[in-house]
């Protein structure tokens, strides 16, 4: 993976650089020798590492604001951070690059059970966020799996899902305003605690757009009451194929579940050995939870299983206890780390029609064969948003690089298909040289406009997205 | 004009027209549109793909929301977002287009629950000012490949580009309707009413104060679970005063009229609409000094009935939400549909207009 070459007018600069950035901040905000740096080389995708020239730790807006000013005038590239969690690694720094966390940035600044918003400092945790209104009997929906660390910051830049977006939907949905600082230090406004926001819809394209418009330093969330209750089902399947089926006749039967999460054999193996869930020996299984008082889950459940046995399932457990449910989702909450106990592993994050999952299960079988490379997965069936796990061993020569070429033939074909190439992580340097395989150069092109619109001299996070042939031109302009 | 593909539009737009007016079934464009030369595109019609096991849609732009609707009632499907039909409101016949429900993000009473249209459209084809064709999203509902232009585009009532092809994420009809109502409540007391409904666990899909009516709280899904809630519901809300129930067709005709505004219907006047926080709304209804009021998104959302050539921002002031002139008389002094933004934020609208539409051809002048 190629990034772009720092610029050694900057690195040259780097003490004064330093020098500028304690004048406008306090000392304790600024990170700036070579080993305190190396924290932040990297993030989740941890594959890329290279540390950056600067940190800072502002605490506020107009802190913020200088931070840009000053980098806006000296022409230094910004990459925000929000903890630093992302898979796509949209937080991956250059050596020129100033590394701007919003880590410190954690106040509630206002909760209004009224009228059901609550306005954050984006560097508070997603978690963070309905600790601070459960007590009300409120919570904020969506729940990225990395959620007790993920600052709402990341969530807005990558407009994170979750498991239970299927019923709440994804960060955008339940985003209402923001307050951007712009690459020039301008600070806007942009919809606020009403329903719908004046003008175009700006916080529709600042969300989702990986920190390459601006720096979101407070959010008006959404926070919706607390369900009554939830109750999950567990059902086995001779195959993929049919576990797949399933998932599309609940679907198409009325009943809006709260999750449908898929596994298949190789990933239920490794997480039964891990977390001793009882899960069933089975080639594949799915997890359905819905949601809502007794008699209504009574209802729902009652519906899906009515549905699973018309696909003959080879085991079929509804939770009858919090512990039963517990246990239930214990094994799907550990897949990752169970999975990342016995092997290196590539997260993929390919999105796909739920009417394409059986084929698309198969061919990733053969695919995987084909390459020699072991293949579990674990995913949000109910969306079609596909978590394959590419297994391989990170000190075999050769293994990582062919591991991405079979991740890159598995996106190719989730586009083939009708799908995208990521559902919920995002592009970030990961997938940013597979874009045209989705997007025409047109489509691209469109999408860099905007970038032109917010950030003109293309610093805020340059090498992410676009491939860096296509953003060349702007980027050295 | 009136192209039948899109790449006839594309070629018209290439060829540098005169300033245009973008039309669908010009069933809900605003007073500010002026009088261009018309480009419809009720040409670029029919559904594409319709998948229910995968509750998606894919229609090209000019495609009648009456066809849609009724493709996806044969499998009991619906767009989730409730399109208001505003043709009784502001006195049009003709057919609704999809692309015109995008363009104009029209969203019913079901956005307190399920979402805006915005959230529910999750691809977008189009041509842009210049001619180029420009595809974002896709078919799938979750999808975070690249910039969300999607969004952008709902909502920017043309002038971005214009809508070719459009994808939505559906819904289940809800097997059941109920619809509590309360009588005598003044409107603070039926915003706190919606309020505490609102943030209830019972899923209310819709909420909504008729003065002179009632205020009106929807439940939707299946028999059982609809019947416990609407009866804890009610007792959550004793508070306000007992509760009648509407059910089925009567709860269903009860929404559409508010969804459709027919409080309004064949009533004089200027229409506005205001958008704030539902908390704020009473007051700034009372400083309105309307002929006609009524709350939906429990509050959030308030239409008004002004007498003709009022305007609304003078008379409100400085004020929290903001305001969107929906019908006015010909015979009024001209007012900006749409308030004007700080200037950081128009400055970014207008630059956004001048990158997709350099040439100020797509109903210029409309939200700028």
């Amino acid at each position: 993976m190629e990034m772009p070459v720092p610029r050694p007018a900057i690195l040259l600069r780097k003490a004064r650089i330093v020098e500028r950035l304690l004048a406008i901040l306090p000392a304790d905000a600024v990170v700036h020798d070579a080993v305190a740096t190396r924290a932040y080389e990297c993030d989740g995708l941890t594959a890329y590492r290279c540390p950056p020239l600067a940190v800072v730790l502002p605490r506020t807006t107009a802190e913020v604001a200088a931070v840009l000013r000053l980098c806006h005038a000296e022409g230094i590239p910004v990459v925000p951070r929000g903890s630093g969690t992302s898979l796509a690694g949209g937080a991956l720094p250059t050596a020129d690059s100033i590394i701007l966390g919003v880590a410190r940035m954690t106040d509630v600044i206002a909760t209004d059970y009224a009228n059901r918003t609550i306005r954050v400092q984006a560097g508070r945790t997603n978690l963070g966020v309905s600790a601070a209104v459960e007590g009300e009997g409120f919570f904020y929906a969506p729940d990225p799996s990395s959620q007790l660390a993920c600052a709402i910051a990341g969530n807005i830049a990558m407009n994170s899902g979750g498991a239970h977006c299927l019923k709440y939907g994804v960060t955008t949905n339940n985003l209402l305003g923001v307050t951007l600082v712009m690459m020039d230090g301008t600070v806007v406004e942009i919809g606020g605690e009403d329903m719908d926001a004046p003008g175009l819809d700006l916080l529709g394209v600042v969300c989702g757009s990986e920190g390459q418009l601006g720096v979101v330093t407070e959010a008006v969330l959404r926070i919706l009451p607390k369900p009554e209750g939830a109750r999950p089902v567990l059902m086995g399947f001779g195959s993929s194929e049919v576990a797949g089926a399933c998932v599309s006749d609940i679907i198409k039967a009325g009943v809006l579940p709260v999750a449908i999460e898929f596994m298949d054999r190789p990933c239920i193996r490794v997480c039964e050995a891990f977390a001793k869930a009882g899960y069933p020996d089975c080639e594949a299984l799915l997890i359905v939870e819905v949601e809502g008082a007794e008699t209504e889950i009574d209802e729902q459940l009652g519906l899906i299983k009515q549905i699973a046995l018309r696909h003959h399932p080879v085991a079929l457990r509804e939770s009858g206890s919090e512990e039963e449910s517990r246990r239930i989702w214990l094994g799907r909450k550990s897949a990752f780390g169970a999975m990342g106990r016995v092997n290196d592993y590539m997260c993929l994050d390919g999105t796909i029609p739920v009417s394409a999952l059986p084929e698309v299960l198969a061919r990733i079988g053969e695919m995987s064969r084909a390459a020699g490379l072991e293949v579990a997965n674990v995913f949000h069936a109910g969306d079609g948003n596909l978590h394959p796990l590419i297994l391989f061993d990170a000190n075999k020569p050769g293994d990582l690089e062919r591991c991405e070429a079979l991740g890159a033939a598995i996106l190719t074909l989730c586009v083939e298909v009708g799908g995208c190439l990521t559902g919920e992580h995002g592009v970030g340097v990961e997938k940013r040289d597979l874009m045209p395989v989705q997007f025409s150069a047109t489509d691209i092109e469109a999408q860099m406009r905007v970038k032109d619109v917010f950030d003109p001299n293309w610093l805020l996070n340059p090498a992410k997205v676009f491939p860096l042939a296509v953003s060349a031109a702007r980027r050295d302009a | 004009m009136r192209p039948a593909t899109e790449a006839d539009l594309a070629e018209i737009l290439r060829d540098a027209p005169p300033p245009l007016r973008i039309v669908g079934g010009g069933t809900r464009s605003l007073p500010g549109i002026g009088p261009n030369a018309a480009l419809e595109t009720g040409g670029l019609s029919g559904i594409t793909l319709y998948e229910p096991g995968a509750l998606t849609l894919v229609a090209r732009a000019g495609t009648a929301l009456a066809e849609v609707a009724a493709a996806l009632a044969a499998e009991r499907q619906h767009l989730p977002f409730e399109v208001p039909d505003l043709r009784g409101l502001l006195g049009r016949d003709g057919q609704s287009t999809l692309g015109g429900v995008v363009a104009a993000n029209a969203s019913g009473p079901r956005r307190v629950q399920a979402g805006a249209c915005r959230d529910s459209l999750i691809g977008v084809r189009f041509i842009d000012g210049t001619g180029t064709a420009v595809a974002n999203g896709g078919r799938v509902m979750k999808n975070v490949t690249g910039y969300d232009l999607v969004k952008l585009l709902a909502g920017s009532y043309g002038t971005l580009g214009v809508l070719t092809e459009v994808s939505f994420k559906l819904l289940p009809v809800p097997d059941r309707v109920v619809s509590l109502m309360l009588t005598g409540l003044d409107d603070a007391s039926a915003v706190a009413a919606m309020a505490a409904a609102l943030g209830s666990p019972f899923e209310v899909t819709g909420a909504a104060h008729w003065p002179g009516q009632g205020t009106f709280l929807r439940i939707e899904g299946f028999a059982q679970s609809v019947a416990y809630r609407a009866g804890r519901l009610a007792r959550h809300l004793q508070g306000f005063g007992a509760a009648e129930i509407e059910e089925d067709e009567p709860a269903r005709a009860r929404w559409a009229a508010i969804r459709d505004v027919a409080a309004f219907h064949g009533r004089a006047g200027d229409v506005w609409r205001l958008s704030l926080r539902p908390s704020d709304a009473p007051a700034l209804a009372d400083r309105a000094e309307a002929l006609a009021r009524l709350y939906d998104w429990g509050g959030g959302r308030v239409w008004l009935l002004l007498p003709e050539g009022t305007d609304l921002r003078t008379r409100l002031g400085p004020h929290p939400g903001h305001t969107t002139l929906i019908r006015t008389a010909a015979s009024s002094p001209a007012m900006p549909v749409f308030p004007p933004e700080p200037p950081a934020r128009a400055a970014l609208g207008a630059g956004l207009r001048a990158r997709f539409d350099p040439r100020g051809i797509l109903n210029p002048g409309l939200m700028a």
